[in-house]
C-alpha cells in the first residue's frame, strides 16, 4: 500500500488531518510530562555535587535542545517555501516560530536559575549564553518581519532570508562548549560517547525531551490550522470548515 | 533546469558562502571568544597585563589557605602544565572545591598573584548520585594508595 503524501501539501485536506492528530499529540505530550516529572522529581537521584539545584535540567535541557531543533526545522521549511513556493512550508515555517521562541525563553530563564546557585551567577557572556540569546533574538526578528510585511508571499519569502541566514547560529551554538572555553560546561549527552548521567536522571531527561516535542508538534500544528484558515479564507475548503463552524 | 531547481541552487549556493564567512569570522575572532585564558596562557604572557580579565582552571589539592581576616583566601589555579596563584576577598560559591574547576575574573599583581574581584565555580558535564561519587572516590584512593604502596 502506498500514501500519497503529496495529497497532504495541500491545506485543503492537510487541515482536517491536522485536526484529527492534535488531540492525539496533546494526550501523548501530557502522559509524558506527567512520568517524565515523576521520574525527574520521585525516582532521579540527588546529584553528588550539585544537590537539588541539577534537576533544573529537566526543564532546562529538554528546552534548550528543542529552541535549536524548532530553528532548523524552521528554517528547513522557509527554505522550502522558497524553492517550491508551496503554500503548507511557509505556514509550517511561521507555525513554528512561537513554539521556538518560547523554549529559547525557558533555556534561558531556567539556566540563569541554575547558574545561580551552581555557579555564583545569574548571568555571563560566554559564547554558549551570548548564543542562545542570538537565538531568542532570531526568533523574535523572524515573528516580528513576517508580522511587518501585509503581502503574505512577500512576507514569507523575507522571512524565509532571515530564517536560513541564522540558521548558522545553530551550530555555534551547539559546538560553542567545545570550540571555546566557556563556563557553560560540555554535553552530557552526545550521539559520539555514553551519556555521562546517571541512568534514571538520564531517563527523566529524554521523557521530558520526548513531552516537549509531542507538545512542540500539536501547537505547531494547531497553529497551521488557523493561519491556513486565515490564508485561504476565500476558497471553498474554508468558506465550508467556517460554515460549519458557525 | 526548472526554476525551481534553479532557485534552490541559489539558496544551497548562498548558504554555504555564509557558512564559510561565518568559519572565517569566529576563525579570526577565536581567542576573543573564549570566556578565560588558562594558567600557561597566563604565565606565557598571553593574557593582557594592564586589564582586568578571567582566569579558569582546576584548584589544587590542598592549596586553599583562609587569611586571618577570615574573608580573604589563598588558592593556587592549575591547568596541569602551570599554576597560578589567586587571592580573592569575598565569599566562594557552593560548588567551590579544591581538585575542582573554577573561574576567576580579576589582575595580575606586582608579586605574580592574580588579584580576583570575582570567583564563579564551573562544574562539569556528570551528574551522579552520592553513593557513586563516593564509590568513584574510594576506588581513586585505592589506586592511589596503590601506587604508593611500592616506595618504601
Amino acid at each position: 500500500m502506498s500514501i500519497n503524501w503529496f495529497k497532504y501539501a495541500s491545506p485543503a485536506t492537510f487541515y482536517p488531518l491536522a485536526g484529527k492528530l492534535i488531540p492525539l499529540f496533546y494526550a501523548l505530550a501530557a502522559i509524558l510530562t506527567v512520568v517524565g516529572l515523576y521520574i525527574s522529581f520521585f525516582v532521579a537521584p540527588t546529584d553528588a555535587t550539585q544537590g537539588e539545584a541539577y534537576r533544573i535540567i529537566f526543564i532546562h535541557v529538554p528546552a534548550a535542545w528543542m529552541s535549536m531543533f524548532i530553528y532548523l526545522l524552521m528554517a528547513m521549511w522557509a527554505g522550502l517555501g522558497l524553492v517550491l513556493n508551496t503554500r503548507l512550508s511557509s505556514i509550517m515555517a511561521q507555525a513554528l516560530a512561537p513554539t521556538g521562541a518560547m523554549f529559547t525563553f525557558v533555556a534561558l530563564i531556567t539556566g540563569a536559575f541554575w547558574g545561580k546557585p551552581t555557579w555564583g551567577t545569574w548571568w555571563e557572556w560566554d559564547a554558549r549564553m551570548t548564543s542562545e540569546l542570538i537565538l531568542l533574538f532570531l526568533y523574535i526578528g523572524y515573528m516580528s518581519l513576517t508580522a511587518a510585511i501585509d503581502d503574505v508571499r512577500r512576507a514569507d519569502k523575507a522571512g524565509a532570508i532571515l530564517a536560513l541566514v541564522g540558521a548558522v547560529n545553530v551550530p555555534i551554538i551547539y559546538f560553542s562548549v567545545k570550540w571555546w572555553n566557556t563556563l557553560h560546561q560540555g554535553a552530557s549527552v552526545s550521539l559520539t560517547r555514553a551519556p555521562s548521567m546517571a541512568k534514571t536522571m538520564l531517563l527523566g531527561m529524554l521523557i521530558m525531551a520526548l513531552a516537549a516535542w509531542m507538545y512542540s508538534i500539536a501547537v505547531a500544528l494547531s497553529r497551521a490550522r488557523l493561519l491556513m484558515l486565515e490564508r485561504e479564507k476565500s476558497t471553498a475548503w474554508a468558506q465550508e470548515v467556517l460554515e460549519q463552524k458557525s | 533546469m526548472k526554476p525551481r531547481h534553479k532557485k534552490l541552487l541559489w539558496v544551497l549556493g548562498s548558504l554555504s558562502l555564509l557558512g564559510v564567512a561565518t568559519w572565517l569570522v569566529l576563525n579570526a575572532l577565536d581567542k576573543n571568544l573564549n570566556y578565560f585564558y588558562s594558567p600557561t596562557q597566563v604565565a606565557n604572557h598571553e593574557a593582557p597585563s594592564n586589564r582586568s580579565f578571567r582566569l579558569g582552571g582546576l584548584v589544587v589539592d590542598g592549596s586553599l589557605k583562609r587569611q586571618t581576616d577570615g574573608l580573604t583566601v589563598e588558592f593556587v589555579v592549575t591547568d596541569t602544565a602551570s599554576n597560578i596563584p589567586v587571592r580573592y576577598k569575598g565569599i566562594l560559591p557552593d560548588l567551590f572545591k579544591e581538585g575542582k574547576s573554577v573561574v576567576a575574573q580579576g589582575k595580575l599583581g606586582a608579586d605574580g598573584h592574580f588579584v580576583a574581584d570575582q570567583v564563579l565555580a564551573k562544574h562539569d558535564e556528570n551528574y551522579m548520585p552520592p553513593e557513586a561519587a563516593k564509590a568513584l572516590e574510594d576506588a581513586r584512593k585505592i589506586n592511589a594508595n596503590a601506587g604508593k604502596a611500592p616506595q618504601p
